[in-house]
């Protein structure tokens, strides 16, 4: 089935600028002179200006990290539990379970999580007397529970794909078992527990819906922040910020992508490497 | 258990050290996410009460109170949001499908080194806040936006003076949330189908066409069949956050006819009947239990493949 060339591009053409247009309509009115945020009225840097100055957003943006390194932390190494657990112990009792309960958060709509997880947190604080107040443990808990499950899904599909004879010949000759887990099990992995951390950052530092409802007074994340404006409507501010947003989301992805193809590329170097007997 | 006598898997069991990697996230997530939809689970058999957390069992009240399920068979305000659900998610899947295939194929028939540019191009607005992408098409759609314009003007060009308009109004509709449905979830559609598309054999489709087969036969009876497993998932992945989606009708939807996701929350915050929403939500679970099972069982084949592998 050959396509012409005008064809594939047409449809390319088409479905990138679908993905693009808003964005970069977004883009050129964050420059925008004009108040009334979609009807152009010169070039202006000022809602830049007016950005940086704003105290609510930096502070929201702070917080906003915090959490979000903390929980994808804490998920990465959780959710790389579940994925070797899932990929590698085949019978254990439960296993059925563990693997729904891993499963379940992925399908499991945004406001049913945050409903249910608000619950919790009512009811401890009513019986146990934690939390006291919800914020930043409150909400990081929550994004811990959600985002591990993204995680679990990445490194288990690397660790069920990397080649278990490598292991073997690895135990055959000589190593002990923590070495092969920190020489080969561990660096084959990597990559998948990478972009499983980053996942779960991006994953907590986006969230709206269950951080609404876990979060309390005083902590306002910036999604919070930006989903208040944006309820009332199109603000020019919003657009300077989503500018800045998507300038350094793109920075860190092409330097991720940049990093994880290195990696890559390095591993099956090396895997050459071995069988030929070099290295 | 053969795993358990030899290689790194069995050091893990000897040394006790699987028990702790399976028992930590089993705790953590029992308590986190199964104990939550257990306690909404009761909910939805509790009586609202005016006390704080308000809602009750027992006493006064009955214990297992099933009014929440009665009303969303008898009040047609459930029924209605949940077809409207329904039917957007069913649209917006559809609509990603149609945009999605064209554009997977494409990217299988690039050469390899635009092939990674453009699946980065492909991933990178997921990368960047879901918010802020439903943010920039509220933009667009605004009647005073230069896109809304631009649109009101080819419809006044093509149609009789009598029909022309002065903006279109898209804002506020089930349009705006089927067509922001579909920009934000139109990855999940194209990685999946692009992961399927990519391991067909090209010989298959040249052997056919010397055998006489037309192209379209050629898409109808190798390219379309083979492809289904990443139709399935990328479809499954689309309908089932768009069934539950609370942010996107919250912003650029019709109030009049809400999502369900969004009377789930009304019910929650603003209501402040809380038995309600716990029944709404258990309504919705049940519902998605269809396209749960068929994920679980595209899953598990997945894995098996997995370890099929030497």
């Amino acid at each position: 089935m050959k396509r012409s060339p005008t064809f594939l591009i047409s449809v390319l053409g088409f479905g990138f600028a679908f993905l693009y247009i808003p964005i970069l309509s977004m883009m050129l009115f964050s420059f925008n002179n004009s108040r009334l945020a979609t009807v152009w009225g010169g070039f202006s840097t000022k809602w830049y200006v007016a950005l940086w100055r704003n105290d609510q957003i930096v502070e929201a943006l702070v917080l906003s990290l915090k959490i979000a390194v903390v929980s994808a932390s804490f998920a990465t190494i959780l959710g790389t539990m579940i994925g070797f657990v899932l990929a590698r112990f085949r019978r254990f009792r439960g296993r059925t379970l563990f693997s729904g309960m891993a499963m379940a958060p992925l399908i499991m709509p945004e406001v049913i999580t945050g409903i249910s997880t608000l619950m919790l947190f009512i009811l401890s604080a009513k019986w146990l007397g934690w939390p006291v107040e919800r914020g930043f443990a409150t909400v990081t808990l929550a994004h811990i529970t959600f985002s591990m499950v993204f995680v679990a899904t990445i490194v288990q599909a690397r660790i069920s794909q990397a080649d278990r004879a490598i292991e073997e010949a690895a135990m055959d000759l000589g190593s002990r078992p923590w070495q092969v887990l920190c020489d080969i099990t561990l660096p084959t992995a990597f990559p998948a527990i990478l972009s499983g951390w980053l996942l779960a950052f991006t994953i907590s530092l986006d969230d709206v819906v269950i951080t609404s409802f876990t979060t309390g007074p005083g902590s306002t994340t910036l999604p919070l922040v930006i989903w208040s404006k944006v309820k009332l409507g199109v603000t020019p501010d919003v657009n300077a910020l989503a500018t800045l947003t998507v300038v350094v989301v793109g920075i860190g992805v092409a330097l991720a992508g940049w990093v994880l193809m290195r990696a890559e590329k390095r591993r099956l170097r090396d895997e050459r490497m071995a069988y030929r007997g070099g290295g | 258990m053969a795993d358990r006598s030899h290689g790194l898997t069995g050091w893990f069991h000897r040394r006790g050290w699987a028990d702790l990697m399976i028992a930590v996230p089993y705790v953590w997530l029992s308590v986190l996410f199964l104990l939550p939809f257990l306690i909404v689970l009761g909910m939805s058999f509790a009586t609202r009460t005016p006390t704080s957390p308000p809602f009750g069992f027992g006493g006064e009240n009955p214990v297992l109170n099933v009014a929440g399920y009665a009303r969303l068979v008898q009040d047609d305000l459930y029924i209605r949001a949940f077809l409207t659900s329904i039917l957007n998610a069913g649209v917006a899947t559809l609509l990603c499908l149609l945009i999605g295939y064209p554009m997977a194929l494409a990217l299988t028939r690039v050469s390899k080194s635009w092939r990674t540019i453009l699946l980065m191009l492909v991933i990178l607005p997921f990368w960047t806040s879901f918010l802020l992408r439903v943010y920039a098409w509220m933009g667009l759609l605004a009647k005073s936006s230069w896109f809304n314009g631009f649109l009101t003007e080819t419809w006044n060009l093509l149609v009789p003076i009598d029909w022309a308009l002065r903006s279109i109004p898209m804002m506020h509709s089930n349009f705006a949330v089927v067509l922001v449905m579909v920009y934000t979830y139109l990855p999940f559609m194209i990685l999946p189908l692009y992961a399927s598309l990519e391991r067909l054999d090209p010989t298959l489709d040249e052997a056919a066409m010397d055998l006489g087969s037309r192209p379209s036969q050629v898409f109808r009876d190798i390219t379309l069949p083979q492809s289904l497993p990443g139709i399935i998932a990328g479809g499954l992945l689309v309908f089932i956050p768009a069934a539950g989606e609370l942010v996107i009708p919250t912003l650029v939807g019709d109030s009049g006819s809400p999502m369900i996701g969004r009377v789930i929350a009304d019910e929650f915050s603003s209501a402040n009947d809380w038995p309600m929403a716990a029944s709404v939500a258990v309504a919705l679970l049940v519902l998605m239990v269809g396209p749960m099972m068929v994920w679980s069982r595209y899953q598990a084949r997945d894995d098996g493949l997995a370890e099929d592998r030497p």
